[in-house]
């Protein structure tokens, strides 16, 4: 399913990377320790934190994941949303909680570890 | 070495810049990719470059990686001037971390740094002085492997 469509499905909020919401998302993490999500993220995995600050822009590079979701209504910090913008990494955000979103995620079929 | 160099670059860090975390980490990416080399072998080395890299920012004072990219591995050397490591054994402890609570707060600390580079890589290898630094020598293999 492309990013684009999770995101009108969820009613997501784009802070950053409008532009890049045409990838498609394969599966998805959650966790808010960065060396966790180098070790068990994937590729074109959305990843889901509370995380906000500018350095989880370099993980969902480096790790070439789809995005970056902020949960319970988080917003990111400036330089984070400039960072994720000048990366071309989509930024966006929820008011569900970690474990609602993820809910909703796997409930539309987006399951794949 | 008596290998040919394909490649070869230095990239500075800077202890404590936590502004720029990563930032070689993803030039190095780059190259590797623009290089043409397999994807899933770019994964591994971004991975034991951003742990060394932060490793860097985090504990020492300044220090660099050099990258050096031959017909058949991928050699990253991570060096820093800092304070060492006492106890190698302990630090590559899964779990183990001297992070501070601010870094903590941030997501950093997880005492898997150390160990996610070590199962990223071929060989691996730690040295470390106290009160001078910590040297990292990594290779992964590539035997000429392509995209
Ligand atoms: N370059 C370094 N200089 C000094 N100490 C280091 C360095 N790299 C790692 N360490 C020590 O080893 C510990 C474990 O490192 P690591 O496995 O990367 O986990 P973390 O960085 O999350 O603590 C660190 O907390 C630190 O005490
Ligand atoms: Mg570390």
């Amino acid at each position: 399913m492309k990013l684009a469509e999770v995101i009108k499905r969820l009613d997501l909020k784009v802070f950053a990377g409008a532009k890049d919401l045409t990838r498609t998302v394969g599966g998805g993490y959650a966790g808010d320790l960065l060396s966790d999500v180098m070790a068990h993220g994937q590729k074109d995995h959305l990843w889901v934190t509370v995380q906000v600050h500018p350095n989880i822009i370099a993980v969902a590079v480096l790790k070439e994941l789809a995005g970056i979701v902020l949960v319970n209504g988080r917003e990111p910090a400036p330089e984070t949303a400039e960072k994720a913008k000048e990366k071309g990494v989509p930024l966006i955000g929820t008011r569900l909680s970690a474990y609602e979103f993820a809910g909703r995620l796997y409930g539309m079929g987006i399951k794949r570890e | 070495m008596t290998e040919a160099v394909s490649f070869q670059q230095e990239f500075k860090v800077k202890g404590g810049d936590f502004s720029r975390g990563g930032e070689a980490s993803c030039e190095i990416k780059n190259l590797l990719r623009d290089l043409g080399l397999d994807p899933q072998l770019v994964r591994r080395a971004a991975i034991a470059c951003y742990e060394a890299e932060m490793n860097i920012i985090m504990y020492a004072w300044q220090g660099q990686l050099d990258l050096l990219v031959t017909p058949h591995r991928i050699r990253i050397i991570a060096e820093d001037k800092g304070p060492g490591i006492a106890d190698i054994k302990q630090a590559m402890r899964e779990g183990y971390s001297t992070a501070t609570p601010e870094m903590r707060e941030l997501g950093f600390g997880a005492g898997m740094g150390l160990a996610n580079i070590k199962k990223n890589t071929d060989t691996f290898r730690i040295t470390s002085k106290v009160g001078r630094g910590t040297r990292l020598e990594l290779t992964i293999k590539t035997n000429g492997r392509k995209a």
